[in-house]
């Protein structure tokens, strides 16, 4: 993970009242996610046109499809036989509402469970389900996983940032199972597009001790009085702001986009690798 | 990828020493900042070296921060605590790390338990084990779960036995060597108890020993018929471990049906027992049964406190078991054999011991048509909440209860009457006299049973026992007090009333040379430190 230069802004800064340091935020180049704004331009926009679905409906039912809907019927929506989301493929779903009821009641008799989750996701999740199927979406030929994961250590030094089992870093998102929450397409552009805003769970925080310490790492809470943080050794730590001179926070990525670092073949060989992550699971 | 922040991941050179390595564990003493298994070593003990909080000043603790778990189930966790990084479980399966020094959260991991996951007495975890940078839980849908310990990921889950059998598991794992051993619960729903043991790094089973022993099996013979399949003889309390030997010592639950062992003729092996097995290979090395043909429910799921004491003129490594019967025992730990028996409470199930230590039962102590009164009743004389060994003091804690109920089978149904209830998580209020039953903490010299002191309560407790090097007492009970005694004398020195029962054994780590004692108590945990 690289810590970006860029331009900051404090948040706060020291007071009378408060021991505490100046706490800067970083203004990211673009602050829309990856798949959001992809998805707004390539999706979104002929959805809305048919169905009034925004992108943050599809960002929003990506999520909780990925978190319900995906150990069924896979990330690309093709597991259950006779059902093919990315094809737009149902059994007797034809219109959203009937796709909605289905998300959210279950079939009877069948392991189509009903959903655990809110109501109201039943629409965002929809929109998503119905999103897989817009055309055009992939750019890379199909790669090959095992030169992929060679590429993946090797000359993309993904694990100096990303975990693959027991192997890599802790600083960026872990990729074990990723292969089973993220659609090769939406892995495709991960690769290929340039910087954007993590997940905050994912953002950088650097804090300077009175004495003149300096501690980098990936922020895990940040509250009136303490900082915590899994630092860049990989140790947890704790610090009370009244030892701090400084707190900042990078809200960008570090993930480069890998459009001119690899090849044509070499990205999608590290996109089918990707997308054969699918963590050790239950045995 | 862009590399300015790979050079400080290459350069840090104290990941490795951050490691837990099982030598960690084994001298868990040599480091009492930390505790890194469920009792603090693996001998059992729920003792630390730490002297800072000392008779002369615990009147001075204060709260340092609470953690409230989200989650209304009984606290009953012992936290670990490794480097200033505290790890415990929100029941029934959620894993929270914590900073020591400040309660803040570095991360949680929420585990959804399938539908089947259900427990007799409560949806509650005791702890987790840790090795490497490896946590481990042992989950209510009866899994057994690896996280990273840096980040809460998960790195794999295996099943353990299934949930729909009415198999869970509530006790924290015990590592040893390169493998993490538990067992499971579920014997008053009629599982078939084990102990088995995986491979830290894959998951792998390595072995399992059955609890019961199966057809051919020496033992097999103590069951009728098919009684033996739903025979119980569970898990749920972790086990010790003596390197010297490479034995792994566990307390076995009750038979079932617990109150009613007409279809089960005979010792039922080996239920209500210690078994001593090789940690390698999972092989019986000997047992001990308690409580042959159990009819009370005296489950024999006590932590196993290892000693090396003087008896009789000679050094002799022991075990000390304060057992759900109402009796505390001393074994010889490398061959199993008997070498003293006495009540610790009032028992009127058995009159004394045979030559080999099997106890002589009183006739008539067993669930009748009328009602039987048996004591200990049907809670026991004490229960899974851990005790304590001082090897500064050597003298042996545990928490008791003086208790009276009786048993009856009507119409063929067991039942019982004049029980205390079972714990909860919150406050209640106490009706009883102290004829009707009472807790309290009490000291025995384990060479002669003989007790030196005892620390009355008016409700009885669900708290276990922590001592220090410092002379001092951490215990709790039912009525939501946690309080410090003088280990030699059960003088009250301090106490603070926390609001919920405790149901938990205490604990104590440091960091940067300050003490902290922990406790949980209702639903939150609770830390003290000197002002």
């Amino acid at each position: 993970m690289r810590w970006p230069g860029g331009r900051w802004r404090c948040l706060s800064k020291n007071s009378s009242q408060q021991p505490a340091p100046a706490f800067c935020m970083m203004i990211g180049m673009r602050t829309r996610d990856l798949i959001g704004a992809w998805l707004l331009l390539l999706v979104a926009g002929p959805l809305r046109a048919q169905h009034s679905y925004t992108a943050a409906d599809v960002e929003d039912g990506a999520r909780v499809y990925q978190a319900n809907c995906s150990v069924c019927h896979g990330p690309e929506g093709d597991l259950v036989p006779g059902v093919n989301f990315s094809r737009g493929k149902f059994l007797s779903v034809k219109s959203d509402e009937d796709l909605q009821r289905v998300i959210l009641n279950g079939i009877p008799g069948t392991p189509m469970p009903a959903a655990t989750f809110a109501q109201f996701m039943g629409f965002p999740v929809m929109a998503y389900v119905r999103s897989m199927s817009a055309p055009g979406q992939r750019t890379l030929p199909d790669g090959d996983a095992v030169r992929g994961k060679l590429v993946f250590e090797g000359k993309g030094e993904c694990l100096n940032c990303h975990r693959v089992g027991v192997r890599g870093s802790r600083m960026g998102p872990d990729l074990s199972d990723i292969g089973g929450l993220r659609r090769a397409v939406q892995l495709e552009r991960a690769l290929l597009d340039t910087v954007r805003d993590p997940s905050p769970e994912y953002r950088s925080v650097r804090v300077v001790t009175k004495d003149g310490k300096e501690y980098k790492g990936r922020l895990l809470n940040l509250d009136t009085f303490t900082v915590q943080m899994l630092d860049s050794g990989e140790r947890l730590r704790s610090f009370s702001k009244t030892d701090l001179r400084e707190v900042s926070v990078v809200t960008d990525s570090g993930m480069p986009s890998y459009k001119d670092k690899l090849n044509t073949q070499e990205l999608a060989d590290v996109v089918s690798y990707m997308a054969s992550l699918k963590g050790m699971g239950t045995q | 990828m862009n590399g300015r922040w790979l050079l400080p991941f290459l350069a840090s050179g104290s990941l490795l020493s951050q490691e837990v390595t099982f030598d960690r564990i084994l001298h868990a003493r040599e480091e009492p900042q930390n505790w890194l298994t469920y009792s603090g070593t693996v001998l059992g003990q729920r003792y630390t070296p730490l002297t800072q909080i000392s008779a002369a000043n615990v009147k001075n603790l204060e709260l340092q921060w609470v953690f409230q778990a989200r989650s209304l189930e009984k606290f009953e966790a012992t936290p670990l605590v490794v480097d200033g990084v505290l790890y415990t479980v929100q029941a029934p399966n959620d894993v929270v790390a914590l900073d020591a020094v400040t309660g803040r959260i570095f991360w949680t991991y929420p585990y959804n338990n399938s539908r089947e996951a259900h427990a007799c007495c409560g949806n509650v975890n005791r702890g987790l084990a840790i090795l490497g940078d490896t946590l481990y839980m042992g989950t209510l849908d009866a899994h057994l779960i690896a996280l990273d310990a840096k980040t809460g990921r998960p790195i794999w889950n295996v099943k353990v036995a299934n949930a729909s059998e009415n198999y869970s598991i509530t006790h924290a794992p015990l590592v040893v060597k390169d493998k993490v051993i538990l067992g499971a619960a579920g014997g008053d729903l009629g599982i078939r108890g084990f102990i088995a043991a995986f491979d830290a790094s894959t998951g792998k089973e390595v072995w399992r020993f059955h609890t019961i022993p199966g057809p051919g099996e020496p033992g097999h013979e103590s069951w009728k018929d098919e009684s033996w399949k739903k025979g119980g003889a569970s898990i749920w309390n972790t086990g010790s471990y003596d390197a010297e030997t490479n034995l792994t010592f566990w307390g076995t639950g009750n038979p079932q049906p617990d109150w009613d062992g007409r279809n089960r003729p005979g010792d039922n092996l080996y239920s209500d027992s210690v078994v001593a097995l090789d940690a390698d290979t999972g092989k019986l090395k000997w047992f001990y049964q308690f409580t042959p043909h159990d009819e009370v429910d005296y489950d024999s799921t006590q932590v196993a406190v290892l000693a090396d004491m003087e008896w009789k003129g000679q050094p002799r490594k022991v075990m000390l078991w304060a057992n759900r019967n109402g009796l505390m025992y001393v074994l010889d730990r490398v061959t199993g054999q008997f070498l003293f028996g006495k009540p610790f409470v009032d028992v009127n199930w058995m009159s004394g011991f045979d030559e080999k230590g099997r106890p002589m039962r009183v006739p008539g102590k067993v669930p009748t048509r009328e009602g039987a009164l048996v004591k200990p009743t049907v809670l026991g004389a004490t229960n899974w909440y851990p005790p304590s060994y001082s090897p500064r003091t050597g003298l042996f804690y545990v928490s008791s209860w003086e208790n009276t109920g009786t048993i009856a089978t009507e119409g063929g149904r067991p039942r019982g009457t004049g029980n205390t209830p079972m714990a909860a998580s919150t406050l209640g209020t106490n009706l009883k006299t102290e004829e009707e039953g009472y807790g309290a903490v009490r000291a025995f010299d384990p060479k002669t049973g003989e007790r030196k002191w005892e620390f009355k309560m008016n409700d009885i407790t669900w708290a276990g026992v922590l001592t220090t090097a410092s002379d001092l007492l951490f215990s709790g009970g039912r009525e939501g007090y946690f309080f410090a005694l003088d280990d030699r004398t059960g003088q009250l020195l301090w106490k603070a009333s926390l609001g919920g029962q405790v149901n938990s054994g205490p604990m104590s780590y440091s960091v940067n040379g300050k003490q902290y004692v922990a406790v949980c108590a209702g639903n939150a945990l609770f830390t003290f430190a000197l002002k």
